[in-house]
């Protein structure tokens, strides 16, 4: 363990995650401007059809900043996952001819999305400030939520990139998932169109909707149902908490396990 | 000062082979229906030990398919072992394949900084031996064009001068890096010459008998995931390509029984000079004596075949006795004498003899490489054949 950050495991990160974006950007006439365009023309659009033609939320203040937020949390979720599971598939170049910390090829497509979400919460704070929404001290709590996330989609991660190895199946099983995840998320829906109480706290107890909405409560309104508030117990924050230790620690025992076999595998 | 490098204790390793192309949710359904298993097991290696010490310029020598390439896996970390042990004292770099994680889609520049990472190397590290790197590849000129845009040869000169700045203390070398044209191979070579006088422990994984004698200090044959031999260089050459000899012929003649007493065997072997004193050094042009001893105890009618090949094993030179006009020998001992004359080049040859039967179809018993001989560099002739020759102007 003493090892997993040595200068050399840290060169190779670094420089596996600047491969990653330059390639990404390969051709393209704006480049890295597309990070924070492709967030901002998608608000535009859910903006458009949320709150102009739907109406919804029209109880929550600042709505349009809100529903960016959810989504620009939501975007770095499936976009980390997805890039996850196929890190070490699309690495099995490396993975067969060299020896290399397997983690390290997770890892970095997982810095890959993180960087892509700090852009985004950019355009984030530049429409609160636009927006005049009243940033308090609060704010200082969001790095809690956004830890949470990316634990728990590191967890995710670790688990379909060790299965996608064996079962190609996975892909295919991940993209419905993701689609039924992102609805039993009130990422579009203010969570108070759900009229059932027990219904609230099924969907909160998520590590990922419980985030957002901690997130969205400390930078944009006071008038997000927390975790906290469906409960009434700010200590059921532990649920979505501990399904995130019980997720990591599942990932990263199962990837342990199963790393060894990678090269054999692929 | 003797310390162990690698040590491999009683390494068993197979893999299972999918019946159908990847696995997937429908065929684990399918398959549990059948009560039938989706893969068959390969044994590859079975039941390896050996150790290398540490400075030692060790050589894995086998066939295709001997499960050599499995065994530099193994040795690299990237396989894990079913069952034993590898031990391995100190930095261990892999060479399987040069360039590896090369992006057609980044610059000559970004991929030397990504190999880098790969082989070990903080970026400020690569910067400071990247000119080196780029003189040595001679490509300072293509260095901000994209990869895609390099051809074959200028790609694996890239590799290859980053692949010789990884600085540790054992490297393992697959025999793809000595493909290239024949200059490429020679820089090659000079550099694994000069790793060895640093004292690097290397391990050459190869089918290529010439290099092993050439670099090794001991090499281990293995054929079909079986130790066959391990000890001095010339020793596993002899096994090897004896090893080959024997599977073509019992490819040919499956009924012939390997350890058949009554064949006629080669006992021995004598190179002389025409005075017939024993001599292993030989003038351009001079007369050579060489005499083959035999043992034929059921009078078998036997012929003798003769080989010389060179230092490349280029097979310079073949003939036997019948061609020759005799007839097939009828003793049950002695020995047949051959007389040439060494009209080659200057260098190092080998020669190989053969026990056939009349019509040349079985070959009872095969010696290769029984001898050796050194043509002196008198005069700067080139190429393998000296054909009399004369000038007139």
């Amino acid at each position: 363990m003493k090892h997993i950050f040595s200068k050399k495991n840290r060169a190779l990160l670094s420089e596996l995650v600047r491969t990653d974006f330059k390639i990404r950007y390969q051709g393209s006439i704006l480049g890295y401007t597309w990070s924070l365009l492709k967030p901002l023309l998608l608000f535009v659009i859910l903006y458009i059809v949320f709150v102009k033609f739907l109406k919804l939320g029209s109880g929550v203040p600042h709505y349009p900043i809100y529903l960016l937020l959810g989504i620009v949390m939501w975007s770095f979720f499936a976009e980390m996952t997805g890039l996850g599971m196929g890190s070490i598939v699309g690495r099995g170049d490396l993975i067969r001819k060299i020896r290399i910390p397997r983690w390290i090829i997770v890892l970095s497509s997982s810095i890959t999305a993180l960087i892509n979400l700090f852009l985004n919460l950019v355009i984030v704070f530049i429409f609160l400030l636009i927006n005049g929404v009243d940033i308090t001290k609060s704010i200082l709590l969001l790095p809690f939520s956004l830890i949470q996330l990316y634990l728990f989609s590191l967890g995710v991660s670790l688990i379909l990139a060790t299965a996608f190895v064996k079962y190609r199946d996975v892909s295919h099983i991940w993209d419905v998932a993701l689609q039924a995840l992102f609805y039993l998320t009130p990422i579009l829906y203010p969570l108070s169109i759900i009229t059932r109480i027990l219904f609230q706290k099924l969907l909160l107890i998520s590590p990922i909707a419980s985030a957002i909405q901690n997130a969205r409560y400390v930078t944009v309104t006071k008038e997000t149902t927390t975790i906290g508030h469906v409960f009434s117990n700010q200590w059921a924050n532990i649920i979505p908490v501990l399904i995130t230790a019980i997720t990591l620690a599942l990932g990263i025992l199962y990837f342990k396990k199963e790393s060894k076999n990678f090269a054999e595998n692929l | 000062m003797e310390t162990i490098a690698i040590e491999v204790k009683n390494v068993s390793k197979s893999f299972k082979l999918p019946h159908e192309k990847h696995g997937s949710v429908k065929n684990i359904f399918v398959n549990i229906f059948k009560s039938k298993k989706g893969y068959e097991k390969q044994r590859v290696l079975q039941d390896i030990s050996f150790s290398v010490k540490t400075g030692e310029f060790f050589g894995i020598v086998g066939k295709n398919g001997s499960g050599k390439s499995t065994l530099l896996k193994l040795l690299a970390g990237i396989y894990s072992p079913n069952t034993g042990s590898i031990q391995v004292n100190g930095q261990l770099t892999p060479f399987i394949e040069l360039g590896v994680g090369f992006n057609p889609d980044l610059t000559g520049r970004e991929n030397v900084y990504l190999n880098g990472a790969l082989l070990g190397f903080s970026r400020a590290e690569v910067g400071k031996m990247y000119k080196e790197i780029v003189e040595f590849a001679e490509l300072s000129k293509f260095m901000d064009q994209k990869l895609k845009n390099y051809s074959s040869g200028m790609q694996v000169r890239l590799a290859f001068s980053i692949a010789i700045r990884a600085n540790s203390k054992i490297l393992l070398i697959d025999e793809v890096l000595a493909v290239g044209d024949a200059a490429f191979q020679q820089k090659c070579f000079d550099v694994f010459a000069e790793l060895k006088n640093r004292g690097t422990t290397i391990i050459l994984v190869t089918h290529d008998m010439n290099s092993v004698l050439r670099f090794c200090d001991r090499a281990m044959l293995i054929n079909r995931g079986d130790l066959v031999a391990i000890g001095k260089p010339t020793k596993i050459a002899d096994e090897y390509l004896e090893l080959n000899y024997e599977s073509a012929e019992n490819n040919k003649t499956e009924n012939k029984s390997k350890n058949d007493v009554t064949k006629p065997k080669i006992t021995g072997f004598k190179l002389s000079n025409k005075e017939g004193k024993t001599e292993h050094k030989f003038k351009p042009g001079q007369e050579i004596n060489a005499e083959i001893f035999y043992k034929n105890e059921n009078k078998t009618p036997t012929q003798f075949g003769f080989q010389i090949f060179n230092e490349a094993g280029v097979y310079c030179f073949g003939t036997n006795s019948k061609v020759a006009g005799l007839e097939p020998l009828l003793k049950n001992t002695g020995s047949i004498k051959m007389n040439f004359k060494a009209d080659l080049t200057p260098g190092t040859y080998f020669i190989t003899v053969a026990s056939m039967n009349s019509n040349s179809t079985v070959v009872y018993n095969y010696k290769a490489k029984i001898a050796d001989f050194r043509i002196t560099k008198e005069t700067r002739y080139e190429g393998v054949a000296l054909l009399p020759h004369s000038w007139r102007a």
